[in-house]
């Protein structure tokens, strides 16, 4: 018993010290690259917006960046974390779509001279969501918010670009509608490496803000995909690939078969919104701030098909 | 609730007004909390003015309403999931009435749909799907056949329903506007029928800004729809910007022996889209 306590405060001891030391948690999953697991929980002031995972590749001239966080403070705390693993210059900062999550702390980026990249729905996103998302988060994040800029890309992908950060290619692919209309991925072939943005939850129950249908498209050829090991937008930092797409898949697939099969049989939208997809819960987190509105919108998509 | 996805706010009671206001209102709060608690009501869920007499004033020019149950009925969730898809269906209980109107009262556009039904449609009952941009009453209004004005009432909480960009993918709705989809349904009174007609627009609701041009981008609505069995009206119906994306209307009515259903809907900016279906062959 005593060892045990006496265990748990050496290792309470560790983390508050480590921590204390790094502040922003930055593991090198691959040579050369970095994630930074975010928490699985809903924008806050406490959490600064850091739920999403975020990343950084390498090169042997520059570096890109793969998402920035939730709040200008999180992502000046992501700058500086990087600074104190390479001193190359950031050539790149890369979002994966236009969630605030994972666009707040573009700002903090602004500085470093790098170019801004996107899907090449991007800028229309941001420009279109962006007011209302600064709005809107005003009551979970308070003044967090007020220093956030929304700085959109200037290079945009339309369907695929590389990146070279100097003896180091990575590829970007645009997706069709799926999880948002501005899906992008970024795939670093020499660490097999995919960082797959919101297009792949972990743990966290998966958001349709897109296409349930497109969705399910989309990730039967992110499969094809050849990597060894990706980094999700929501859950754990790294995952084997591509076996991590299975829970995911599994609930798009339980959610569109429920939907349909209610349509099917003439249910009304309130009716069958409370039953689809249901027998997911037990899988996902945050299940319930999600999934009936991820079953509503799916359903209005759904009952355009041919019967 | 977290909100970034396309039609939600974060899920608090308040918007930026009403927190203002509840801060300066915060003692006289605090001294009726105990009547308050004890009387069970939702004041704090109250809107700070409430707008239905001056929409009695703008919409129904004054006319006496009465709370009334017998005459029309609403149903609406306590809480939507989604504030830019919130079906909500009106029963016409009584027999007669001709005229229902569906006000959303917090919402920027409160008058979300005006129903007419056809003389001899039968019309039962008629969903339909609204945004909802903050927590607010609903009420429905009916006009039984002696023009008298009747209203039922529910509190829906749901918050940016109007203001949120609900387009999930601009592209394919420019792609498919007007297209439109009919379905029927298996009635549980063999005397009636049960259909449904679904529009592709946008129901722009020109409150965005294109940040660029700082010109708002122009509202883009559905505002009238005829629902006719063969030339005969099953219901009309007049709205704005609180319907929602992809405007649906699911309905029960009385069929009199017509062949067709025909579905003729315009638009705000002079677009007409037409529609015309065999019955007892859906789309």
């Amino acid at each position: 018993m005593l060892q045990r306590t006496i265990r748990r405060l050496v290792f309470a001891l560790f983390c508050l010290f480590a921590s204390a030391a790094n502040g922003f948690e930055l593991t090198e999953i691959a040579p050369g690259v970095f994630a930074h697991q975010g928490q699985t929980a809903l924008m806050s002031r406490d959490n600064s917006g850091d739920i999403a995972n975020l990343g950084a590749i390498v090169g042997e001239e520059a570096i890109a960046v793969i998402d920035t966080g939730g709040s200008r403070a999180e992502g000046e705390a992501f700058l500086a974390a990087l600074q104190q693993r390479s001193t190359k210059p950031i050539r790149y900062v890369v979002n994966t779509h236009v969630h605030p999550d994972h666009i707040f702390g573009n700002i903090a980026f602004r500085g470093t001279g790098a170019v801004f990249v996107g899907h090449r729905n991007l800028p229309r996103a941001m420009a279109t969501r962006g007011p209302h998302y600064l709005s809107s988060f005003r009551e979970a994040m308070g003044p967090l918010v007020d220093d956030v800029i929304l700085v959109p890309p200037s290079l945009t992908v339309e369907r695929e670009t590389t990146l070279d950060l100097g003896g180091r290619k990575i590829v970007l692919e645009a997706w069709r509608t799926a999880h948002s209309d501005a899906d992008l991925t970024v795939l670093d072939p020499q660490s097999g490496t995919l960082f797959a943005g919101d297009l792949l939850f972990l743990r966290h129950v998966p958001i349709v803000d897109g296409s349930l249908l497109g969705f399910l498209a989309v990730i039967d050829r992110l499969r094809a995909i050849e990597a060894v090991r990706v980094v999700p937008g929501h859950g754990l930092a790294v995952a084997p690939w591509p076996q991590a797409l299975d829970a995911q898949k599994a609930y798009l697939d339980h959610l569109t078969r429920d939907l349909r099969a209610d349509i099917a049989r003439g249910a009304t939208l309130a009716e069958s919104v409370k039953t689809a997809g249901s027998s997911e819960r037990p899988n996902w987190r945050l299940f319930d701030d999600y999934h009936l509105r991820n079953a509503t919108a799916g359903f209005a998509e759904l009952e355009w098909e041919a019967p | 609730m977290s909100p970034w996805t396309a039609s939600l706010q974060p899920r608090t009671p308040r918007n930026e007004n009403e927190r203002t206001y509840a801060r300066s209102r915060l003692h006289r709060l605090a001294a009726a909390a105990a009547l308050c608690l004890a009387a069970g009501a939702a004041l704090a869920q109250t809107p700070k003015i409430d707008p239905w007499p001056g929409l009695v004033a703008d919409i129904f020019h004054d006319r006496a309403i009465r709370p009334h149950e017998g005459v029309v009925a609403l149903q609406a969730p306590v809480r939507a999931e989604d504030a830019a898809i919130v079906p909500m269906t009106i029963s016409l209980v009584e027999p007669g009435v001709r005229v229902a109107t569906l006000v959303i009262d917090e919402n920027p556009m409160p008058m979300a749909a005006a129903f007419s039904f056809g003389a001899g449609a039968g019309v039962a009952k008629i969903e339909t799907r609204v945004r909802v941009n903050s927590y607010t009453n609903v009420h429905v209004v009916g006009q039984t056949a002696d023009g008298a004005l009747h209203s039922v009432v529910k509190f829906v909480k749901a918050s940016g329903g109007c203001s949120a960009p609900a387009i999930k993918d601009q592209d394919e709705a420019d792609a498919n506007l007007g297209k439109m989809k009919y379905r029927e349904f298996t009635s549980e009174n063999p005397a009636l029928r049960e259909a449904q007609i679904m529009i592709r627009h946008p129901n722009n609701s020109g409150m965005q800004m294109d940040p660029i041009t700082r010109a708002y981008i122009p509202a883009h609505y559905v505002d009238k729809v005829e629902v006719r069995q063969g030339d005969a009206l099953i219901f009309s119906m007049e709205g704005g910007i609180s319907l929602s994306e992809d405007p649906t209307f699911r309905f029960v009515y009385k069929p009199d022996g017509a062949k067709t259903i025909r579905v003729e809907a315009h638009d705000n900016q002079g677009g007409v889209f037409k529609g015309e279906w065999p019955i007892g062959e859906a789309s």
